[in-house]
């Protein structure tokens, strides 16, 4: 018997089903994914990792504001998305872009705030993935709102609300978490721990034993898992996501990741880490760990080769293609858009701004 | 002292450090203000410096850094804090607005807090959402706040200076596009007090209030216009709180005529404040109502469109045309 207080806590280490040199391992709770959930993953790991190459040449080339890269973080990020169902949301922040295109959002469209033409570029329902956060931690309490709702709907909706370990020191992962336990709302937060928040280092963020174990003074089942471990991700976060579906609550789940390139092409990382700190994790690719496994099951063929580099090659080519022209940008948008109807105020800034533009042609 | 030629970002930074030097009751402290010397490197090198327990990184939570600065301000230490960017202040707004402008007047002036809150803002970077807000006014509306805004390198020294001096806790508006622009300057010799404006320019014809980011753009407005036959006065406010009505009114009866530039948006705004003050004092001088140039009433646009929204040269001297000329 466990007792309630064990059963909020996280395993004792990060669940790791396929190790860092690709040898499989037995866990009492998760099993391994099936061969077709693990060749999509692979297919859409090599995808996402082309989208962070190619995304960051674009800001080296000022085809794009700034790219938080997740290069790295791939696993975490398409675990994310590979668990859910069509009707289920996703809650990004502004370091998922690539949870956002595995999710089927377009990826200029997920690109669009980065190049700077609109704050978002897409379409939230469509996908059902809510806009961007920019601001720390503030998404979560609508992800709750969300599948709250959805709740009282009665439909059978989960919400996948991502979260870095820097955002879960702000007040609104603190209110999201203890309002998803009251309200018993089917949510799994899922914090991609990257060992830092811009400069600052996880022994900096928390004292907690793990950002796990925060759930437990909410009242929600916390779990950690090697974010570097496609296949533990998908167990673990796949499980989640069934017991919220259950009418069992939100759950807390912790990725154990890295962040290998900087924050941005802002950030100069040399100020507040050695490269002797980032080069063992490049041993633990998610991708590199997940090819040795596959290609010793003998599951990795030619085929399925090729068309993961297609699929790379392609989304490469769109983003390219996408980015290069300089988008068009309509002067009139500055004022739509504000409020459901137009008011005279409005109405007269954009008169102003139309005549000024017009006499500047003149 | 010599001249020496830097920018804003280090003259900021300058500050901080002899003001650190100077009294040992300063801390600083931040999201990424360390090792990383904060994200436009205005506490750079403090930490090595002064040691980690007078430079700090906190947790990532705003409400938490303004809300620690009030309980250390309460017991002895001036601390000075960073919100990163504009829009990041606003988890803090609670604390700000509740407790870091009311300890004072609920306490009976018991409590004092002698604290700063840098806040880089304002747009022309070319942020994503969330990095270009001019949040100003929120805080100028609340009684209790001091709020200052440098547009000069010696006065982001000496203001900054002035504000940890001070006794009341103060918002200290960086604007942002401004941190690169360098100036040849004696610190030393930069001494403006909390509540003056300054002229910054002389003209007879009509004067210019500004502040922050939109001060140089004023100031390249007056220089056409001067070209053009139009002598500007050009006052840069400094203080919006408190608010130098002497300065900036004795400009205005000189000349007869304003136009007040801002970046934030006009609508409830401290530009509208300026115009109203302008025109309850100054109204049997005023050849013309006063115009503001100002931001339109929207969200701050994503980069590519920002261009449309930020006052310029042409707007301010359009602005200035309108003012009731007998000539024209
Ligand atoms: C409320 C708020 N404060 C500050 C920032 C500035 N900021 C942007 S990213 C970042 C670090 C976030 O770290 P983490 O949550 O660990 O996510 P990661 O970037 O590592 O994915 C900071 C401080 C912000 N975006 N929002």
């Amino acid at each position: 018997m466990t007792t309630v207080e064990e059963h909020l806590l996280p395993s004792a280490e990060p669940v790791c089903l396929i190790d860092q040199n690709g040898v499989p391992h037995d866990h009492p709770s998760y099993r391994l994914p099936t061969k077709e959930a693990l060749l999509d993953g692979y297919t859409q790991l090599i995808r996402g990792r082309r989208f962070n190459d190619q995304a960051s040449a674009l800001v080296r080339q000022g085809r794009l504001a700034v790219y938080p890269s997740s290069f790295g973080q791939e696993a975490c990020q398409l675990a994310a998305t590979m668990v859910l169902r069509e009707g289920d949301w996703l809650f990004p922040t502004y370091r998922d872009s690539v949870s956002i295109m595995s999710r089927g959002v377009d990826p200029i469209e997920t690109l669009t705030l980065l190049r700077g033409d609109w704050h978002s570029g897409y379409d939230p329902y469509e996908h059902k993935v809510a806009p961007q956060a920019t601001p720390l931690a503030t998404q979560l309490p609508h992800a709750v709102g969300v599948a709250h709702a959805a709740r009282l709907k009665g439909e059978d909706t989960v919400v996948m609300a991502l979260v870095g370990d820097g955002g879960t020191s702000e007040g609104d992962f603190h209110e999201a978490l203890n309002f998803a336990a009251v309200f018993q709302a089917p949510v799994v937060f899922f914090i991609q721990n990257n060992e830092y928040a811009i400069s600052v280092p996880l022994a900096r963020q928390s004292a907690a034993p793990s950002l796990a174990h925060k759930g437990i003074g909410y009242g929600v089942p916390g779990e950690r898992a090697d974010g570097n471990d496609l296949a533990g991700l998908l167990a673990v976060l796949g499980q989640a996501v069934n017991n919220a579906r259950a009418g069992e609550g939100p759950q807390l789940i912790e990725a154990h990741t890295y962040r290998v390139q900087a924050h941005t092409n802002a950030d100069d990382a040399s100020r507040y880490r050695q490269d002797d700190e980032v080069t063992p994790w490049l041993d633990r690719d998610p991708i590199e760990r997940l090819t040795t496994y596959l290609e010793q099951q003998g599951w990795l063929n030619d085929d399925i080769r090729a068309t993961a580099e297609a699929g790379a090659v392609q989304v490469a080519a769109q983003l390219r293609d996408g980015l290069m022209p300089e988008p068009e940008v309509d002067p009139a948008d500055l004022f739509a858009h504000l409020y459901a109807g137009e008011t005279q105020q409005l109405r007269e800034q954009s008169a102003f701004l139309r005549d000024e533009l017009a006499r500047e042609e003149a | 002292m010599t001249h020496v030629k830097i920018s804003m970002a280090q003259a900021l930074n300058q500050a901080l450090r002899d003001a650190m030097t100077a009294d040992e009751s300063v801390v600083m402290f931040g999201e990424d203000v360390g090792a990383l010397g904060g994200v436009f490197r205005i506490t750079d090198g403090l930490t090595a410096e002064f040691g980690d327990k007078r430079c700090f990184d906190t947790p990532l939570a705003e409400a938490g850094i303004v809300g620690m600065a009030v309980g250390m301000a309460m017991n002895g230490m001036r601390p000075v804090v960073e919100m990163q960017f504009d829009a990041f202040g606003y988890p803090a707004f609670e604390q700000v607005v509740s407790h870091v402008a009311k300890m004072r007047n609920r306490t009976r002036g018991r409590v004092q807090l002698p604290m700063v809150i840098r806040i880089p803002y304002g747009g022309g970077i070319g942020g994503v959402e969330h990095h270009s807000d001019s949040s100003e006014s929120y805080f100028a509306h609340t009684p209790g706040l001091t709020v200052v805004t440098p547009a000069t390198v010696a006065d982001a020294y000496g203001l900054l200076r002035r504000a940890i001096e001070f006794p009341d806790p103060v918002v200290f508006m960086e604007p942002k596009k401004l941190y690169w622009a360098k100036e040849e300057v004696d610190l030393t010799e930069s001494q403006p007090g909390i509540g003056t404006a300054v002229v910054r320019r002389d003209g007879a014809d009509a004067t210019l209030i500004a502040y922050g980011p939109a001060l140089p753009v004023a100031l390249e407005a007056a220089e056409v216009a001067a070209a053009e036959g139009r002598q500007l006065t050009v006052v840069d406010l400094r203080s919006v709180v408190p608010f130098d009505d002497e300065t900036v009114c004795a400009a205005v009866r000189r000349t007869g005529r304003a136009v007040v530039v801002a970046e934030a948006s006009g609508f409830a705004s401290v530009s509208s404040e300026i115009v109203a003050r302008v025109t309850e004092k100054c109204f049997h001088s005023l050849a013309a109502p006063v115009r503001r140039v100002t931001a339109f009433d929207i969200p701050f646009p994503p980069p590519k469109l920002e261009k449309y929204q930020l006052p310029s040269v042409d707007r301010i001297l359009d602005a200035v045309d309108d003012l009731q000329w007998e000539d024209s």
